[in-house]
Protein backbone atom coordinates (compact mmCIF):
# COMPACT_ATOMS: atom_id res chain seq x y z
CA UNK A 1 0.00 0.00 0.00
CA UNK A 2 1.29 3.20 -0.76
CA UNK A 3 2.68 4.90 2.61
CA UNK A 4 1.60 8.90 1.94
CA UNK A 5 -1.71 8.31 2.71
CA UNK A 6 -2.73 11.72 2.85
CA UNK A 7 -1.88 12.21 -0.69
CA UNK A 8 -3.35 8.52 -1.72
CA UNK A 9 -6.34 9.22 0.27
CA UNK A 10 -7.37 11.72 -2.03
CA UNK A 11 -7.32 10.08 -5.26
CA UNK A 12 -11.02 10.50 -5.45
CA UNK A 13 -11.10 13.87 -4.99
CA UNK A 14 -8.46 15.10 -7.33
CA UNK A 15 -9.99 12.63 -9.74
CA UNK A 16 -13.30 14.38 -9.36
CA UNK A 17 -11.62 17.87 -9.68
CA UNK A 18 -9.82 17.05 -12.78
CA UNK A 19 -13.16 16.31 -14.39
CA UNK A 20 -14.90 19.56 -12.92
CA UNK A 21 -12.00 21.47 -14.64
CA UNK A 22 -12.65 19.77 -17.62
CA UNK A 23 -16.13 20.78 -17.57
CA UNK A 24 -15.16 24.60 -16.95
CA UNK A 25 -13.02 24.81 -19.81
CA UNK A 26 -15.44 23.24 -21.95
CA UNK A 27 -18.21 26.13 -20.91
CA UNK A 28 -16.02 28.54 -21.59
CA UNK A 29 -14.79 27.24 -24.96
CA UNK A 30 -18.39 26.89 -25.85
CA UNK A 31 -19.15 30.52 -24.95
CA UNK A 32 -16.42 32.26 -26.90
CA UNK A 33 -14.05 32.26 -24.33
CA UNK A 34 -10.04 32.70 -24.83
CA UNK A 35 -7.68 30.91 -21.90
CA UNK A 36 -5.25 32.76 -21.49
CA UNK A 37 -1.87 32.60 -19.18
CA UNK A 38 -0.61 35.92 -18.05
CA UNK A 39 3.10 35.86 -15.46
CA UNK A 40 2.42 34.58 -12.55
CA UNK A 41 5.45 36.91 -10.66
CA UNK A 42 4.52 40.75 -11.63
CA UNK A 43 5.87 44.14 -10.08
CA UNK A 44 3.13 45.81 -9.02
CA UNK A 45 0.33 43.96 -7.55
CA UNK A 46 -3.03 46.09 -7.14
CA UNK A 47 -2.96 47.80 -3.61
CA UNK A 48 -5.72 46.46 -1.47
CA UNK A 49 -5.82 47.06 2.05
CA UNK A 50 -6.00 43.63 3.29
CA UNK A 51 -4.48 41.31 0.55
CA UNK A 52 -0.83 41.19 1.10
CA UNK A 53 1.43 39.67 -1.84
CA UNK A 54 4.18 37.47 -1.57
CA UNK A 55 7.66 39.00 -2.30
CA UNK A 56 9.90 36.71 -4.83
CA UNK A 57 13.03 38.04 -6.64
CA UNK A 58 12.40 42.13 -6.26
CA UNK A 59 8.81 41.08 -7.39
CA UNK A 60 5.69 39.92 -6.45
CA UNK A 61 3.67 37.03 -6.95
CA UNK A 62 0.59 37.46 -7.93
CA UNK A 63 -2.84 37.91 -5.26
CA UNK A 64 -4.85 37.70 -8.54
CA UNK A 65 -4.18 37.82 -12.33
CA UNK A 66 -6.38 40.84 -12.53
CA UNK A 67 -4.19 43.28 -14.07
CA UNK A 68 -2.36 41.58 -16.81
CA UNK A 69 -5.89 40.25 -17.66
CA UNK A 70 -7.91 43.76 -17.97
CA UNK A 71 -4.60 44.82 -19.92
CA UNK A 72 -6.12 42.25 -22.13
CA UNK A 73 -9.35 43.40 -22.22
CA UNK A 74 -8.01 47.10 -23.13
CA UNK A 75 -5.99 45.29 -25.98
CA UNK A 76 -8.99 44.38 -28.00
CA UNK A 77 -9.85 40.83 -26.45
CA UNK A 78 -13.07 41.04 -25.61
CA UNK A 79 -13.86 37.25 -23.71
CA UNK A 80 -11.15 35.52 -21.59
CA UNK A 81 -10.69 33.43 -19.39
CA UNK A 82 -7.57 32.18 -16.94
CA UNK A 83 -7.33 29.43 -14.88
CA UNK A 84 -3.85 29.84 -12.63
CA UNK A 85 -2.26 29.76 -9.30
CA UNK A 86 -2.40 32.77 -7.12
CA UNK A 87 -0.55 33.03 -3.46
CA UNK A 88 -1.70 36.00 -0.52
CA UNK A 89 0.26 35.90 2.83
CA UNK A 90 -0.97 34.92 5.47
CA UNK A 91 -4.20 33.41 4.27
CA UNK A 92 -4.38 29.70 5.95
CA UNK A 93 -7.23 27.94 7.50
CA UNK A 94 -9.63 24.97 6.45
CA UNK A 95 -11.10 27.33 3.55
CA UNK A 96 -7.62 29.25 2.66
CA UNK A 97 -4.51 28.29 1.61
CA UNK A 98 -1.94 30.60 1.04
CA UNK A 99 -1.41 29.22 -2.93
CA UNK A 100 -4.36 28.25 -4.21
CA UNK A 101 -6.01 27.76 -7.52
CA UNK A 102 -7.94 31.03 -8.82
CA UNK A 103 -10.90 31.10 -11.91
CA UNK A 104 -11.08 34.19 -13.44
CA UNK A 105 -12.72 35.72 -16.34
CA UNK A 106 -13.69 38.73 -18.37
CA UNK A 107 -16.24 40.04 -20.74
CA UNK A 108 -16.32 43.11 -22.56
CA UNK A 109 -20.17 44.84 -23.10
CA UNK A 110 -21.10 42.57 -19.84
CA UNK A 111 -22.05 44.18 -16.36
CA UNK A 112 -22.30 42.69 -12.93
CA UNK A 113 -25.91 40.94 -13.70
CA UNK A 114 -24.50 39.35 -16.70
CA UNK A 115 -21.72 37.47 -14.90
CA UNK A 116 -24.66 36.65 -12.37
CA UNK A 117 -26.05 34.85 -14.98
CA UNK A 118 -23.28 33.65 -16.42
CA UNK A 119 -21.84 32.32 -13.06
CA UNK A 120 -24.92 30.39 -12.35
CA UNK A 121 -24.68 28.65 -15.69
CA UNK A 122 -20.95 28.02 -15.13
CA UNK A 123 -21.48 26.05 -11.68
CA UNK A 124 -24.25 24.28 -13.11
CA UNK A 125 -22.34 22.65 -15.71
CA UNK A 126 -19.52 22.16 -13.61
CA UNK A 127 -22.32 20.03 -10.41
CA UNK A 128 -23.92 17.99 -13.55
CA UNK A 129 -26.31 17.07 -10.84
CA UNK A 130 -29.67 19.86 -10.13
CA UNK A 131 -28.70 19.56 -6.18
CA UNK A 132 -25.53 19.30 -3.87
CA UNK A 133 -25.39 17.77 -0.47
CA UNK A 134 -22.64 19.78 1.37
CA UNK A 135 -22.00 19.80 5.38
CA UNK A 136 -25.49 18.28 5.53
CA UNK A 137 -27.28 20.53 3.50
CA UNK A 138 -29.43 20.29 0.49
CA UNK A 139 -27.85 23.12 -2.05
CA UNK A 140 -30.98 23.46 -5.03
CA UNK A 141 -29.11 24.39 -7.92
CA UNK A 142 -31.97 24.45 -10.02
CA UNK A 143 -34.36 26.82 -7.73
CA UNK A 144 -33.85 30.65 -8.92
CA UNK A 145 -30.84 31.43 -7.10
CA UNK A 146 -31.05 33.93 -4.18
CA UNK A 147 -29.71 37.86 -4.75
CA UNK A 148 -29.70 39.83 -1.75
CA UNK A 149 -27.83 43.17 -1.14
CA UNK A 150 -25.66 44.05 1.35
CA UNK A 151 -27.92 46.55 2.72
CA UNK A 152 -30.68 43.96 2.67
CA UNK A 153 -28.12 41.23 4.71
CA UNK A 154 -27.42 43.68 7.03
CA UNK A 155 -31.20 44.41 7.80
CA UNK A 156 -32.06 41.44 7.92
CA UNK A 157 -29.60 38.90 9.71
CA UNK A 158 -26.56 41.88 10.75
CA UNK A 159 -28.42 43.29 13.41
CA UNK A 160 -26.92 46.67 12.48
CA UNK A 161 -27.26 48.94 9.06
CA UNK A 162 -24.48 49.00 6.75
CA UNK A 163 -23.50 52.83 8.04
CA UNK A 164 -23.36 51.89 11.69
CA UNK A 165 -20.97 48.80 11.29
CA UNK A 166 -18.94 50.67 8.82
CA UNK A 167 -18.41 53.56 11.60
CA UNK A 168 -18.01 51.12 14.29
CA UNK A 169 -15.46 49.35 12.15
CA UNK A 170 -17.17 45.93 12.55
CA UNK A 171 -18.32 45.20 8.81
CA UNK A 172 -16.13 42.40 8.53
CA UNK A 173 -17.18 40.95 12.19
CA UNK A 174 -20.68 40.82 10.96
CA UNK A 175 -20.18 39.50 7.71
CA UNK A 176 -18.38 36.38 9.43
CA UNK A 177 -20.08 36.21 12.36
CA UNK A 178 -23.74 36.67 11.42
CA UNK A 179 -23.89 36.83 7.95
CA UNK A 180 -22.25 34.67 5.65
CA UNK A 181 -23.42 31.17 7.85
CA UNK A 182 -26.84 32.29 6.71
CA UNK A 183 -25.89 32.30 2.84
CA UNK A 184 -26.57 29.83 0.23
CA UNK A 185 -28.15 27.72 2.49
CA UNK A 186 -30.90 26.03 0.49
CA UNK A 187 -29.63 27.62 -2.75
CA UNK A 188 -27.21 29.58 -4.53
CA UNK A 189 -26.94 33.81 -3.26
CA UNK A 190 -25.65 36.57 -4.88
CA UNK A 191 -25.21 39.24 -2.29
CA UNK A 192 -24.26 42.22 -4.21
CA UNK A 193 -24.20 46.07 -4.21
CA UNK A 194 -21.06 46.93 -1.68
CA UNK A 195 -19.97 49.97 0.06
CA UNK A 196 -17.81 51.53 -2.40
CA UNK A 197 -14.56 51.48 0.52
CA UNK A 198 -14.94 47.37 -0.05
CA UNK A 199 -14.70 47.65 -3.97
CA UNK A 200 -11.51 49.44 -5.23
CA UNK A 201 -11.75 48.23 -8.72
CA UNK A 202 -15.54 48.46 -9.18
CA UNK A 203 -17.40 51.12 -10.90
CA UNK A 204 -20.44 52.85 -8.49
CA UNK A 205 -23.92 51.88 -9.22
CA UNK A 206 -25.14 53.97 -12.35
CA UNK A 207 -28.19 55.77 -10.23
CA UNK A 208 -26.54 55.02 -6.89
CA UNK A 209 -23.54 56.06 -5.92
CA UNK A 210 -23.57 55.30 -2.53
CA UNK A 211 -22.65 52.08 -3.44
CA UNK A 212 -20.20 49.97 -6.25
CA UNK A 213 -21.52 47.31 -8.46
CA UNK A 214 -19.50 44.46 -6.67
CA UNK A 215 -21.08 40.73 -6.40
CA UNK A 216 -19.85 37.87 -4.00
CA UNK A 217 -21.19 34.16 -4.40
CA UNK A 218 -21.90 32.38 -1.32
CA UNK A 219 -23.35 28.11 -1.53
CA UNK A 220 -23.42 26.65 1.93
CA UNK A 221 -22.21 29.51 3.47
CA UNK A 222 -18.61 29.38 1.58
CA UNK A 223 -17.82 32.53 -0.34
CA UNK A 224 -17.07 31.44 -3.91
CA UNK A 225 -16.76 34.24 -5.98
CA UNK A 226 -16.31 37.73 -5.95
CA UNK A 227 -17.39 40.20 -8.99
CA UNK A 228 -17.32 43.81 -10.48
CA UNK A 229 -18.74 45.95 -13.42
CA UNK A 230 -14.96 47.08 -13.72
CA UNK A 231 -14.26 50.65 -13.00
CA UNK A 232 -12.66 51.83 -15.85
CA UNK A 233 -12.17 55.83 -14.99
CA UNK A 234 -7.93 56.24 -14.94
CA UNK A 235 -8.18 58.73 -12.81
CA UNK A 236 -10.77 57.83 -10.56
CA UNK A 237 -8.65 54.20 -10.27
CA UNK A 238 -5.77 55.92 -8.80
CA UNK A 239 -6.80 58.34 -6.25
CA UNK A 240 -8.52 54.54 -5.40
CA UNK A 241 -5.00 53.19 -5.20
CA UNK A 242 -3.68 55.98 -3.85
CA UNK A 243 -6.23 55.58 -0.54
CA UNK A 244 -5.91 51.85 -0.55
CA UNK A 245 -1.72 52.55 -0.43
CA UNK A 246 -2.54 54.91 2.55
CA UNK A 247 -5.06 52.27 4.60
CA UNK A 248 -1.97 49.78 3.81
CA UNK A 249 0.43 52.16 5.58
CA UNK A 250 -1.85 52.80 8.53
CA UNK A 251 -1.64 49.60 8.95
CA UNK A 252 1.75 49.26 8.77
CA UNK A 253 1.84 47.03 5.65
CA UNK A 254 4.57 47.25 2.89
CA UNK A 255 3.57 49.96 -0.36
CA UNK A 256 3.97 48.42 -3.69
CA UNK A 257 5.29 50.21 -6.87
CA UNK A 258 2.00 51.97 -8.77
CA UNK A 259 0.53 49.75 -11.69
CA UNK A 260 1.41 52.44 -14.03
CA UNK A 261 1.49 50.32 -17.10
CA UNK A 262 -2.30 49.28 -15.68
CA UNK A 263 -3.60 52.48 -15.27
CA UNK A 264 -2.62 53.76 -18.56
CA UNK A 265 -4.18 50.98 -20.57
CA UNK A 266 -6.95 51.32 -18.36
CA UNK A 267 -8.02 54.38 -20.65
CA UNK A 268 -8.71 52.12 -23.76
CA UNK A 269 -10.33 49.36 -22.03
CA UNK A 270 -13.70 48.84 -22.94
CA UNK A 271 -17.30 48.75 -20.22
CA UNK A 272 -16.54 45.03 -18.68
CA UNK A 273 -16.91 42.89 -15.94
CA UNK A 274 -14.88 40.61 -14.73
CA UNK A 275 -15.39 37.49 -11.83
CA UNK A 276 -12.51 35.81 -9.35
CA UNK A 277 -13.76 32.65 -8.16
CA UNK A 278 -12.07 29.95 -6.07
CA UNK A 279 -11.47 26.87 -8.01
CA UNK A 280 -10.33 24.69 -4.74
CA UNK A 281 -13.70 26.25 -2.81
CA UNK A 282 -15.86 25.09 -5.48
CA UNK A 283 -14.83 21.59 -5.68
CA UNK A 284 -14.73 21.72 -1.80
CA UNK A 285 -18.84 22.21 -2.18
CA UNK A 286 -19.39 20.10 -4.90
CA UNK A 287 -17.36 17.08 -2.99
CA UNK A 288 -18.84 18.09 0.31
CA UNK A 289 -15.00 18.18 1.18
CA UNK A 290 -14.50 19.78 4.98
CA UNK A 291 -11.70 21.28 4.33
CA UNK A 292 -9.51 22.93 1.54
CA UNK A 293 -6.62 19.87 1.98
CA UNK A 294 -9.23 17.75 0.91
CA UNK A 295 -9.09 18.74 -2.58
CA UNK A 296 -5.77 19.77 -3.57
CA UNK A 297 -2.58 17.07 -3.85
CA UNK A 298 -0.09 19.03 -1.26
CA UNK A 299 -0.57 22.00 1.41
CA UNK A 300 2.29 23.83 2.11
CA UNK A 301 3.34 22.26 4.93
CA UNK A 302 3.10 18.90 3.20
CA UNK A 303 5.89 19.88 0.93
CA UNK B 1 4.78 36.88 22.84
CA UNK B 2 2.63 35.07 20.01
CA UNK B 3 0.97 37.10 17.16
CA UNK B 4 -2.37 37.06 15.64
CA UNK B 5 -0.98 34.46 12.95
CA UNK B 6 0.23 32.13 15.91
CA UNK B 7 -3.22 31.25 16.91
CA UNK B 8 -3.76 27.48 16.56
CA UNK B 9 -6.02 24.78 18.93
CA UNK B 10 -4.11 23.78 21.64
CA UNK B 11 -2.00 27.34 21.64
CA UNK B 12 -2.08 28.00 25.45
CA UNK B 13 -2.41 31.66 25.96
CA UNK B 14 -2.83 34.44 29.25
CA UNK B 15 -6.16 36.19 29.16
CA UNK B 16 -5.88 38.96 32.32
CA UNK B 17 -3.56 36.70 33.72
CA UNK B 18 -4.97 33.35 33.83
CA UNK B 19 -3.51 30.46 31.29
CA UNK B 20 -6.42 30.19 28.60
CA UNK B 21 -6.07 26.97 26.22
CA UNK B 22 -7.69 27.29 22.64
CA UNK B 23 -9.93 24.74 22.27
CA UNK B 24 -11.30 25.40 18.80
CA UNK B 25 -9.78 27.80 15.99
CA UNK B 26 -11.06 29.26 12.32
CA UNK B 27 -9.08 31.73 10.15
CA UNK B 28 -11.60 34.22 8.82
CA UNK B 29 -11.48 36.88 5.77
CA UNK B 30 -14.42 37.68 4.02
CA UNK B 31 -13.96 38.65 0.73
CA UNK B 32 -11.56 41.85 0.22
CA UNK B 33 -11.97 42.34 4.25
CA UNK B 34 -9.24 41.77 6.70
CA UNK B 35 -8.35 38.89 8.50
CA UNK B 36 -10.03 37.36 11.33
CA UNK B 37 -8.81 35.04 13.73
CA UNK B 38 -11.78 33.10 15.57
CA UNK B 39 -11.52 31.31 18.45
CA UNK B 40 -12.86 29.40 21.43
CA UNK B 41 -10.89 29.54 24.29
CA UNK B 42 -11.29 27.34 27.92
CA UNK B 43 -9.73 28.63 30.88
CA UNK B 44 -7.48 25.98 32.20
CA UNK B 45 -7.84 27.01 36.05
CA UNK B 46 -12.27 27.26 36.00
CA UNK B 47 -13.12 25.37 32.77
CA UNK B 48 -15.34 28.05 31.54
CA UNK B 49 -15.11 29.06 28.08
CA UNK B 50 -15.44 32.16 25.97
CA UNK B 51 -15.74 32.91 22.15
CA UNK B 52 -13.21 35.86 20.99
CA UNK B 53 -12.59 36.99 17.37
CA UNK B 54 -8.84 38.52 17.03
CA UNK B 55 -7.58 40.63 14.15
CA UNK B 56 -4.00 41.13 12.85
CA UNK B 57 -1.72 42.85 14.45
CA UNK B 58 -2.83 41.92 18.31
CA UNK B 59 -0.42 40.60 20.67
CA UNK B 60 -0.76 37.70 23.16
CA UNK B 61 1.23 36.80 26.02
CA UNK B 62 1.89 33.12 26.30
CA UNK B 63 0.66 31.29 29.85
CA UNK B 64 2.78 31.69 32.37
CA UNK B 65 2.34 27.93 32.91
CA UNK B 66 5.86 25.55 34.73
CA UNK B 67 6.03 22.34 33.04
CA UNK B 68 6.95 19.36 34.78
CA UNK B 69 8.08 15.76 32.99
CA UNK B 70 6.30 13.09 34.35
CA UNK B 71 5.04 9.48 33.83
CA UNK B 72 1.08 8.83 33.77
CA UNK B 73 0.56 6.04 35.90
CA UNK B 74 -3.38 4.83 36.33
CA UNK B 75 -6.68 6.70 35.92
CA UNK B 76 -9.36 6.42 39.67
CA UNK B 77 -12.69 7.40 39.41
CA UNK B 78 -12.33 10.68 37.84
CA UNK B 79 -8.37 11.30 38.45
CA UNK B 80 -5.58 11.04 36.71
CA UNK B 81 -2.39 9.61 38.58
CA UNK B 82 1.13 10.79 37.40
CA UNK B 83 4.23 10.45 38.67
CA UNK B 84 7.28 12.57 39.26
CA UNK B 85 10.11 9.97 38.18
CA UNK B 86 13.05 12.46 40.33
CA UNK B 87 11.42 12.65 43.20
CA UNK B 88 8.88 9.64 42.93
CA UNK B 89 6.30 12.26 43.95
CA UNK B 90 2.45 11.30 42.73
CA UNK B 91 -0.15 14.15 41.42
CA UNK B 92 -3.69 13.82 40.21
CA UNK B 93 -5.80 15.36 37.91
CA UNK B 94 -8.97 15.76 37.52
CA UNK B 95 -10.55 14.31 34.14
CA UNK B 96 -12.40 17.52 32.91
CA UNK B 97 -8.84 19.09 32.44
CA UNK B 98 -7.51 16.53 30.53
CA UNK B 99 -8.74 17.86 27.39
CA UNK B 100 -7.74 15.59 24.47
CA UNK B 101 -4.70 14.58 26.37
CA UNK B 102 -6.87 11.44 27.55
CA UNK B 103 -7.13 10.00 23.84
CA UNK B 104 -3.52 9.06 24.16
CA UNK B 105 -2.90 7.75 27.83
CA UNK B 106 -1.00 4.90 28.09
CA UNK B 107 0.96 2.91 30.81
CA UNK B 108 4.12 4.74 30.98
CA UNK B 109 3.95 7.46 28.66
CA UNK B 110 6.15 10.17 29.24
CA UNK B 111 4.49 13.97 29.72
CA UNK B 112 4.91 17.40 30.42
CA UNK B 113 2.47 18.13 34.01
CA UNK B 114 1.26 21.89 33.80
CA UNK B 115 1.41 23.65 37.19
CA UNK B 116 0.10 26.95 37.30
CA UNK B 117 0.59 28.73 40.83
CA UNK B 118 1.60 25.30 42.23
CA UNK B 119 -1.59 23.56 40.90
CA UNK B 120 -1.43 21.12 38.14
CA UNK B 121 -3.93 21.49 36.01
CA UNK B 122 -3.45 19.83 33.05
CA UNK B 123 -1.08 17.76 30.50
CA UNK B 124 0.65 17.77 27.56
CA UNK B 125 1.16 14.69 25.56
CA UNK B 126 4.10 14.37 23.29
CA UNK B 127 3.21 15.20 19.46
CA UNK B 128 3.25 11.81 18.18
CA UNK B 129 2.08 9.08 20.14
CA UNK B 130 2.13 5.31 19.46
CA UNK B 131 -1.34 3.37 19.85
CA UNK B 132 -2.39 0.04 19.21
CA UNK B 133 -5.48 -0.64 17.01
CA UNK B 134 -7.78 -2.91 19.55
CA UNK B 135 -11.08 -2.89 17.14
CA UNK B 136 -11.83 -2.44 13.27
CA UNK B 137 -12.93 -4.25 10.39
CA UNK B 138 -11.15 -5.83 7.99
CA UNK B 139 -10.24 -4.32 4.59
CA UNK B 140 -12.68 -5.68 2.03
CA UNK B 141 -10.38 -7.06 -0.75
CA UNK B 142 -9.71 -5.71 -4.25
CA UNK B 143 -10.72 -2.31 -2.80
CA UNK B 144 -7.67 -0.28 -4.59
CA UNK B 145 -9.06 2.78 -4.56
CA UNK B 146 -6.95 3.77 -1.66
CA UNK B 147 -9.38 6.73 -1.19
CA UNK B 148 -11.33 5.32 1.90
CA UNK B 149 -11.44 5.60 5.55
CA UNK B 150 -13.03 3.48 8.03
CA UNK B 151 -13.46 3.86 11.59
CA UNK B 152 -10.45 2.55 14.78
CA UNK B 153 -11.17 2.16 18.16
CA UNK B 154 -7.28 2.08 19.94
CA UNK B 155 -6.37 0.70 23.09
CA UNK B 156 -7.25 4.22 24.84
CA UNK B 157 -11.04 3.86 24.15
CA UNK B 158 -9.98 6.71 21.20
CA UNK B 159 -11.68 6.35 17.84
CA UNK B 160 -10.63 7.53 14.70
CA UNK B 161 -10.23 7.47 10.96
CA UNK B 162 -7.32 5.35 9.81
CA UNK B 163 -6.86 3.58 6.19
CA UNK B 164 -8.67 0.90 4.93
CA UNK B 165 -5.38 -1.43 5.02
CA UNK B 166 -4.90 -1.06 8.91
CA UNK B 167 -5.41 -4.53 10.64
CA UNK B 168 -6.72 -4.95 14.27
CA UNK B 169 -3.40 -5.77 16.63
CA UNK B 170 -1.84 -2.95 14.18
CA UNK B 171 0.47 -0.35 16.41
CA UNK B 172 -0.28 3.12 14.25
CA UNK B 173 1.76 6.85 15.15
CA UNK B 174 -1.10 9.43 16.03
CA UNK B 175 -0.54 13.17 16.00
CA UNK B 176 -1.92 14.52 18.92
CA UNK B 177 -1.89 17.84 17.98
CA UNK B 178 -4.73 17.17 15.09
CA UNK B 179 -5.93 13.74 16.87
CA UNK B 180 -5.42 12.04 13.46
CA UNK B 181 -3.70 9.00 12.17
CA UNK B 182 -0.29 9.77 11.18
CA UNK B 183 1.52 6.47 9.91
CA UNK B 184 1.63 2.67 10.53
CA UNK B 185 4.26 1.55 12.54
CA UNK B 186 6.04 -1.20 10.74
CA UNK B 187 7.48 -4.44 12.37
Amino acid sequence: MPGNWPLSKRRRALTERGAIFNKIRAFFQEKGYLEVETPFRIPAPAPETHIDAIASAGWFLQTSPELCMKRMLAAGYRRIFQICRCWREGERGVRHLSEFTMLEWYRAGADYFDLMDETEALVKAAAVVPRIRYRGLDIELDLPWERITVAEAFRLYGGSTVSEALAAGTFDEIMVERIEPRLGLTRPTFIYDYPPCCAALARLKKGDATVAERFELYIGGLEIANAFSELIDPEEQRTRFEAAAAERASYGKDAYPVPEKFLAALAEMPEAAGIALGLDRLVMVLLDAECIDDVVAFTTEEL
Amino acid sequence: MYSAADLRKGLKIAIDNEPYIITAFDFAKPGKGQALYRTKLKNMITGSTLDRTYRSGETFEPANLEDRKMQYLYKEDDHYCFMDNDTFEQIHINEAAMGDAKNYLIDNLAVDVLIFRDKAIGVDVPNFVNLRVTQTDPWVKGDTSGSDSKPATLETGYVLRVPPFIEEGELITIDTRTGEYSTRVKG
